[in-house]
């Protein structure tokens, strides 16, 4: 205790020293006048302590970071922006997204409004994306009565998709 | 096209009655994504602008948003965007915001859909009054026009995806903006602010984040969005609305008996300055506004001047201001101007009258 304390990120001396508890976990940190403003450590809504921590013991990147295939966010991303890359992202980083939302929600599982159409729709769009598969294979292999079979059915898909569209005022 | 859309009377300036003297106004607003795209904030600009383009189409070819104003953030000038933040149909996010986002709004300016804010789409319905149900039945009735035309990013057991996972699962944030006063005079805010946030819901200033409670107007909020369906996110918002309306109420009750001489001073005095001063900053012009508007519902001025000071309040924001000048102004012009402004207003403005309201 004799010797002052020494700013964590640049050794000067500190003169602003801070302890936040988060999840119960006390946090400690001193820093020199100049680094703390750098830091907006003046504002307290404006920064996380545990960040600051973060950075301060040279690892920014955790090993074994997810990271989404189809948008290339990482969990680094996740970490500094509070928000997600993409849709997919929420498949993508699963593990780390349920804790949170235990905390963050009243529930985890979504109880509201559904997108019955947009869903229909897509449904039947994959149908017949799968259905079109299967006729060209049944083309390519000379399976001919299968391959009328698919296109029949095709035809009937569409049909029903085309119905609602017709509908809509 | 914005021009027009602000010269022309509006659900918030031009209501003919407020029909609740609390709660000045009720929003509604949902955010949406469509799927396979990344979100704006991470999305490339050519992206970005693809998005744009979709939504734009998809919003004005829906039944509500006939003849609406279909507007890129580039189009409008500072003024325009700030005159729109001040009157609730834009974030500030979004006029802060790069190339490749915009806004649609309709006529009587009661429904918006910003485009490539933090989420794709933010549909927004905004009422004078409090109004929870009828904004749901607009706000779900525009969705689901949209739905038709869009494909969004919907997970059946995370509901709808959103950039931030705090606005998961039915994506929606209902608010009202609240008029408390004798709640703010009475210093009993913050037990409010407290026991609202454990029931699950948020208190802001007028403009939501980190603004400022001027004129003793407050944003109530949910906070969740996850869990619940939209229904019951409302129900517990309105009891809590209702409870607060309740509090408000009785505060106003309480001032009436213990220091009635205190209160009418208070307005009686801002009554004086609407009607003399020479310079006056915004934020001063709210409260005393909110006395006046408070003197209303004690019965110290006629009902019907409710509607003028809820147009003032609109109109006499910084950006508001500027636009009723011919040309730029600075501050302290803006402060001259707006005291004349109201100087006229209150010029013909009925006299207060103390005696009847005592007898409430």
């Amino acid at each position: 205790m004799a010797s002052p304390l020494k700013c964590d990120l640049c050794s000067k001396p500190a003169t602003v020293h801070l302890t936040q508890i988060v999840d119960n976990k006390v946090h400690k940190v001193d820093l020199c006048e100049a680094c703390a403003q750098a830091k907006g450590v003046t504002d307290p809504s404006g920064f996380s302590l545990a960040d600051l921590l973060h950075k301060a013991s040279l690892n920014p990147e955790p090993a074994g970071g997810m990271r989404c295939e189809q948008c290339g966010f990482t969990q680094g991303d996740f970490k500094k922006q509070g928000r997600f890359g993409c849709p997919q992202c929420y498949e993508a980083f699963r593990a780390i997204l349920d804790p949170m939302l235990e905390n963050m929600h009243k529930g985890t599982v979504h109880a509201g409004k559904v997108p019955q159409k947009a869903l229909a729709r897509k449904s039947l769009h994959d149908r017949l994306t799968a259905l079109e598969t299967n006729l060209d294979e049944a083309i390519k292999s000379e399976r001919y009565e299968d391959a009328a079979r698919y296109r029949d059915e095709i035809h009937q898909v569409k049909q029903v998709a085309e119905e609602p569209g017709k509908a809509a005022p | 096209m914005i021009s027009s859309l602000l010269a022309t009377p509006s659900e918030l300036t031009d209501t003919a009655s407020s029909k609740c003297a609390i709660v000045l106004m009720t929003r509604i607003r949902l955010a949406r994504n469509l799927a396979g795209q990344s979100f704006p904030g991470w999305a490339r600009a050519a992206q970005r602008l693809a998005v744009l383009e979709t939504c734009r189409a998809a919003v004005a070819a829906t039944t509500p948003m006939k003849r609406a104003a279909n507007v890129t953030v580039e189009e409008l000038s500072d003024l325009n965007k700030q005159m729109l933040v001040e009157r609730h149909l834009i974030s500030r996010e979004l006029s802060g915001s790069a190339a490749g986002s915009g806004v649609v709004i309709n006529k009587d300016q009661t429904l918006s859909v910003m485009i490539n804010e933090e989420d794709h789409l933010r549909i927004q319905v905004l009422r004078a009054g409090f109004q929870l149900k009828k904004s749901w039945a607009a706000i779900n009735e525009l969705d689901g026009e949209l739905e038709d035309r869009l494909d969004y990013a919907f997970s059946p057991t995370l509901g709808y995806l959103t950039a931030c996972p705090t606005n998961l699962g039915t994506g929606m944030r209902a608010s009202a903006m609240m008029h408390l006063p004798a709640l703010v005079i009475s210093n009993h805010m913050e037990k409010v602010v407290r026991a609202v946030n454990q029931l699950g819901m948020v208190v802001r200033g007028l403009f939501g984040e980190g603004s400022d409670a001027s004129g003793s107007i407050f944003q109530i909020s949910n906070q969740t969005t996850l869990g619940e369906s939209e229904e019951a996110i409302l129900r517990c918002l309105g009891n809590v609305l209702q409870t607060i309306i309740e509090h408000e109420m009785n505060a106003r009750a309480r001032l009436l008996e213990t220091d009635a001489g205190k209160l009418f001073d208070k307005i009686g005095r801002a009554y004086g300055i609407l009607q003399n001063s020479h310079l006056l900053s915004s934020g001063e012009a709210m409260n005393l506004l909110s006395l006046l508007r408070l003197g209303i519902d004690l019965g110290v001025f006629p009902d019907d001047t409710r509607a003028v000071i809820d147009r003032l309040f609109i109109e006499t924001q910084p950006g508001h201001i500027r636009h009723s000048a011919p040309h730029d102004l600075d501050a302290a012009a803006r402060d001259l101007l707006r005291a004349e402004r109201l100087r006229t207003e209150f010029a013909a403005f009925s006299r207060p009258n103390f005696i009847l309201s005592g007898r409430n």
